[in-house]
């Protein structure tokens, strides 16, 4: 089947966006959580079960422990406390631990063993997973139930000193605080002194319920030093000292009040071998759990080795031990010997609440929870519990009670354990199969791009698509008949969820058919490649094809910024990545345009990209570049050296327009401060919000929006020029509305509206411009003689999608908006045309100039800079499809203008009939090579420490910048087509 | 060409290598805490001056273009000067290039701007001991076939690879390694330095490598 390129990318891409779906879906598992909101949060706790006669406590137990101190120290190993280390330098523990009044456990934190998941595991009893951090977008406090949050409704006091996540995560909870950042991994004395400095003032005081010490130091040492280190020694010492302070106070104060206290010592992930943590490893993932109170005497020579439980138990502990709801998502179960001092009616009915809050987790995530073992387990330890209850109603304590008893006990312990196992299966383990077939499916198209390069940048632009080669029928039968089997061995044998197992026959079958369809295109191009490319290569296509420096950047930079992806730095930074690129493209370009002028040779200097810099100041002094004379460089459309000689003014135009660009992009960089480490400098953008320059504010709107129009009205027809003109007065009206600019005779600004009806007008205009411009394309369908109606048509589209990102774009951001139209209108008449830049390169430079304009508006690789007001522009309340859709057009107006101007250019520059399947062809491409590599290389750092808060989001910008680029090829495509109808 | 050539033109880059080495090793004989690092200030002026004075002597004993003619001192005199403004313009035309390239306006101007001067020391300086003031020369040198000595060769590769050394130098900047050298701009004169000395290195190597196929319209 022959396709033209442009067709044929527009489909690769496709096919990736379902790819890419596949691994998204696998890559972030649905996490367990409850259907019930946490806002009506006070759900009368399950009754006691009785059967028959009925029990009187329905309220919740009262609670065991008066006060509860929970020490968290980051990093703290199990080795450290129960190992030879801990009876070295933590004398006092391993006391406690063997003889005192104590229970250790070893408590298993799941992956990502990094600190924010597990302080939420910790307080939640849930398994975190990334799904949350998208739930709570713009605010990184935890919004599920917590002990933390059941506490303060309760009217508990609780105070926390020590990592300042804390602070974020439950603002407002606290009564007093004091949060240390982790932000300065050198500095391991001080961050732990700033929390030991309060311990004598508020254990002196007592007016607390819960005190929460979360000490940072023992994780700096360990990313500096590693766990072998002496310092290492020396801290846990420290720590000891402080945990025999905190104990010996609360013993000394236990005497005045009834009830005991409880005191946690934890840690919230452990270290690996090299001292970092965030994977898997047995050294990362064990944590020691000491629970220390008077209430758990025991008898000398009662030996109690520390038992293995999971980390997520110690929200239900801690819930249960302060008499408080267990938080509805917690998937941990009670440590069973907290309770075990009590009476037996008290112990059933601690276990029997947590198992009700487990299996009604289980019903609400699982649909057939009633052939889970665990769920029949509760229904049968539940109706003993009742027989047990009426029992114990009827006869008052006897020997065959308490044995009974202790049958139940056993049951509901059962229970208990397999529910929460089949709850946190669920849930924590990336969902390998569906990333596979996902990453096989984009890997695979990719591939086949690739391959395609050479064909589909021929002059024809098209290429032959074997999809129904007979030959390979075999082949594709076989490849689908292995797929069906590792489908049907992988979905039976797996023991956590998988989505693509999940799916209907029909569909998995679908997606296996394209895998292994695919896989036979791309072996039957290989061998036409392996068969056909010799005869081709003696007669090349292109005589004078040597690589320009602009050809070698782009390559470059393409290789480079896919290969910075696996740095977490780098792609904090990307936007340093994309500006560092443009910049140099525009010295390469620099240099180009001198070597025109001033050489007027064909050859190239061999030069590197910055030697004309140095002239830049003296050119002024030189005359004598006898006209131009363009390279050879018309691969796709043998352009005739052109005869026209550019002179006077616009010859200085040409050398200077690079260095304008690069004035225009300085400017941009520092009006938006991005990405994480240089976040905070002061920029343009944040001067210009305060209150302070509401004036300089509306000036500089203003101007933006006059630069707009100017530049956009050129291009357009009459009646949409007075429409550009009227939508961008109502961008001004809207802005002025509501409150962020002011006009010069509104003195103060007191009545602030929602502007929806200025906003409303304005889309008018914009839907009135998109719909000219639609007209002028479908006119130019019907007459074909008239080109330039064509050009009128696009432009307007263009100048459409201007006015809707004007309108959505904050006040302070216009300027990106006029500089990009600026740019691009430098680039066109001194670049672009004089220098006649194949549809390849001019392809790539917009889609660099895309991205870094993404950067300029502010975007960042972080969820939290998605500017989500844009959604609420013209619209009352939330209304969920326009909302998205216009938050995407305002987080991706930069690349999506700069596609939208490299139609327009294209369509009416180049009188190339392929020029537009080439440029079609080329950004597919460009924009599928970053995102394929960065799913493997995601797949390969799903341990990494950073995945959840760098490497996660960044997968979900490329996902949706796929998704774009889709729409983009569609749109490129839409227009070839009608080219190609035309001629 | 001869061999001998290229021995003197390794002699010479090996005497530029020698002096980079030495600045690094004298400051801290006379200076009390003197170190690349914390004192980098220091060390970009001395590196600048003893480069410059290697060149510049290199220039008055090895002459690589002997054709120049004598000429009275006047002329000589307004020669150095020429050169002198050329050189500050260089400096000054790449602090511009570098604040277009992000660097902070305002702040550590004068780190930016020594980083300039340390540019133009491994670029400019060669240059203009070579070619003169004269751009014509300069221009004719960096375009593709316009080589008409092994010297004139050395000097476009040691150039070329300044340039590109202090490019990637930028590069570990965004990094999160909290390392003294990744402050600005110590790992940008670091990659310069080390691209010109890689120049001073490869470029005899690769002349006496390609001495075969290297044909000079002059010589």
């Amino acid at each position: 089947m022959r396709l033209g390129a442009g067709t044929f990318a527009a489909c690769c891409v496709a096919i990736e966006v379902l790819g890419i779906a596949v691994f998204l879906r696998g890559f972030f598992p649905a996490p367990v959580r409850s259907s019930a909101g946490t806002e009506h949060g006070a759900e009368p706790p399950a009754p006691e079960p009785s059967a028959g006669a009925s029990s009187n406590w329905t309220t919740l137990p009262p609670p065991l422990f008066g006060k509860v101190v929970i020490v968290l120290i980051d990093a703290l190993r199990d080795d450290f406390v129960f190992g030879s280390k801990g009876v070295k330098f933590m004398p006092y523990t391993t006391y406690l631990v063997e003889k005192g009044a104590s229970h250790s456990f070893v408590a298993e934190a799941k992956p990502p063993t990094v600190t924010m998941p597990r302080i939420k595991a910790l307080m939640t009893g849930s398994l975190p997973g990334f799904v949350d951090v998208l739930r709570n977008l713009n605010s990184p406090a935890l919004l599920e139930d917590s002990v933390i949050r059941q506490a303060k409704a309760a009217g508990k006091r609780i105070i926390f000193y020590g990592d300042e996540t804390w602070v974020k995560l439950f603002p407002k909870h606290f009564v007093e605080y004091d949060g240390t950042t982790s932000f300065f991994v050198s500095d391991y004395t001080e961050v732990d002194n700033n929390v030991t400095r309060h311990l004598d003032k508020v254990l002196k005081r007592g007016d607390w319920d819960m005190l929460i010490l979360h000490y940072l130091g023992l994780d700096h040492i360990g990313h500096i030093s590693g766990p072998s280190s002496p310092l290492i020694g020396r801290k846990l010492s420290e720590m000891d000292s402080v945990l025999m302070k905190i104990h010996t106070s609360l013993l000394s104060k236990e005497r005045e009040v009834a009830l005991p206290s409880l005191l946690v010592l934890c840690g919230d992930h452990g270290m690996s071998e090299t001292g970092s943590h965030g994977a898997s490893s047995m050294e990362e993932v064990n944590t020691p759990l000491i629970l220390i109170s008077s209430a758990f005497e025991r008898k000398p020579g009662d030996v109690r080795h520390p038992t293995r439980v999971q980390q997520t138990d110690v929200a239900a502990t801690l819930a249960i031990a302060l008499g408080l709801p267990i938080p509805k998502d917690s998937v941990g179960s009670l440590l069973f010997p907290v309770v075990e001092g009590k009476p037996m009616r008290e112990q059933l009915r601690f276990l029997h609440l947590n198992t009700v809050q487990l299996s009604k987790l289980l019903q609400e995530n699982v649909p057939s929870y009633e052939k889970d073992p665990g769920f029949e387990q509760f229904k049968m330890s539940e109706r003993l519990h009742g027989n047990w209850i009426r029992l114990y109603l009827e006869e008052k304590q006897s020997e065959v009670l308490l044995n009974l008893g202790s049958k139940v006990l056993r049951q509901y312990l059962d229970a208990l354990k397999t529910l929460s196992l089949s709850l946190s299966t669920q849930v924590a383990q990336y969902d390998m199969y569906s990333m596979m077939v996902g990453t096989v499916v984009v890997l695979e198209v990719l591939t086949l791009l690739l391959l395609s390069v050479p064909q589909a940048l021929h002059r024809k632009a098209e290429l032959e698509v074997p999809l129904s080669s007979p030959g390979f029928s075999l082949l594709f039968y076989l490849v689908i008949l292995v797929l069906s089997a590792i489908h049907v061995i992988v979905c039976t044998s797996a023991e956590s969820s998988c989505y693509f197992c999940g799916l209907s026959w029909l569909a998995a079958g679908g997606v296996m058919v394209l895998a292994s369809a695919l896989l036979c295109v791309i072996v039957s191009v290989l061998t036409n490649v392996l068969v056909g490319g010799k005869p081709r290569r003696k007669n090349p296509v292109h005589p004078s094809s040597r690589w320009s420096e602009l050809d070698l950047l782009i390559l470059l930079g393409t290789v480079g910024h896919v290969l910075s992806l696996g740095a977490s730095s780098f792609v904090e930074e990307e936007h340093q990545t994309w500006y560092f690129l443009v910049n140099t493209l525009c010295l390469a370009l620099s240099q180009e345009t001198y070597r025109n002028y001033f050489l007027g040779d064909d050859s190239e200097p061999q030069c590197g990209l910055h030697v004309e810099q140095g002239l830049d100041g003296v050119a002024t002094a030189w005359q004598g570049g006898p006209g131009c004379d363009v390279l050879e460089r018309g691969k796709g459309h043998g352009s005739p050296p052109p005869s026209e000689v550019l002179h006077g003014s616009e010859k200085w135009m040409v050398l200077a327009s690079p260095w304008l660009i690069l004035a225009c992009c300085r400017l941009l960089r520092s009006l938006n401060q991005t990405g994480v480490q240089w976040a905070h400098r002061p920029d343009l953008g944040h001067w210009l919000t305060s209150s302070d320059h509401k004036a300089e504010l509306s000036v500089l709107a203003a101007v933006s929006l006059l630069v707009v129009f100017v530049l956009v009205q050129r291009g357009c027809s009459p009646v949409s020029k007075a429409a550009l003109a009227l939508g961008l007065l109502g961008v001004y009206c809207y802005r002025a509305a509501i409150g962020s600019v002011r006009f010069p005779w509104q003195q103060d600004s007191k009545d602030i509206s929602k502007g929806i009806t200025e906003a409303r007008f304005v889309y008018v205009f914009v839907l009135g411009i998109l719909f000219t411009g639609t007209k002028d394309l479908l006119k130019a369908q019907v007459v074909p003689a008239d080109f330039r109606i064509k050009t009128v048509g696009l432009w307007e589209i263009h100048s459409g999608l201007v006015l809707l990102a004007a309108l959505l774009f904050r006040p302070h951001n216009l300027p990106v908006l006029a500089f990009s139209l600026l740019i691009q209108t430098l680039m066109t008449k001194f670049i672009w045309r004089p220098l006649r830049h194949d549809a390849a390169e001019v392809t790539v430079m917009h889609y660099w100039f895309g991205q870094a304009f993404f950067y300029f508006q502010g975007n960042s690789n972080n969820i939290a800079t998605v500017d989500i007001s844009a959604g609420f522009v013209g619209l009352d309340t939330y209304v969920e499809i326009p909302a998205v859709f216009l938050t995407a057009f305002g987080t991706y107006a930069g690349p999506l203008l700069w596609a939208s101007h490299l139609v327009h250019f294209l369509s009416s520059e180049t009188h190339s009939s392929s020029a537009l399947s080439h440029a079609c062809f080329c950004y597919a491409m460009i924009c599928s090579i970053p995102v394929s590599t960065y799913i493997v290389l995601v797949t390969s750092l799903r341990y990494h420490l950073f995945i959840w808060s760098v490497f996660s989001p960044k997968l979900l910008y490329e996902g949706m910048h796929l998704l774009i680029t889709a729409a983009v090829c569609v749109f490129f495509t839409a227009m070839d087509q009608t080219r190609l109808t035309q001629s | 060409m001869k061999d001998t050539d290229i021995k003197r033109l390794l002699y010479t880059h090996l005497l530029c290598i020698f002096s980079i080495i030495l600045s690094v090793f004298i400051p801290s004989l006379c200076l009390e805490n003197f170190s690349l690092l914390e004192t980098h200030l220091t060390w970009l002026c001395t590196c600048s001056g003893f480069v410059t004075a290697v060149n510049l002597v290199l220039y008055l004993v090895v002459k690589p273009n002997a054709s120049s003619k004598r000429s009275s001192l006047s002329h000589k005199v307004t020669r150095f000067l020429k050169c002198c403004i050329y050189f500050l313009m260089s400096c000054f035309s790449f602090h511009v290039i570098f604040v277009l390239y992000g660097a902070p306006l305002i702040e550590l101007a004068l780190e930016t701007f020594l980083f300039a001067v340390i540019l133009s020391t491994f670029t400019t300086v060669p240059c203009l001991c070579l070619l003169g003031p004269n751009l014509k020369a300069w221009l004719r040198v960096f375009s593709r076939n316009g080589v008409t000595s092994i010297w004139e060769n050395s000097l476009q590769i040691t150039t070329i690879s300044s340039f590109v050394g202090a490019w990637l130098g930028a590069l570990p900047i965004p990094l999160d390694w909290e390392r003294p050298w990744q402050v600005w701009p110590i790992s940008c004169t670091l990659g310069a330095t080390f691209g010109y000395v890689a120049g001073l290195v490869i470029s005899p190597l690769w002349i006496y490598w390609n001495r075969k196929q290297l044909t000079y319209k002059n010589n």
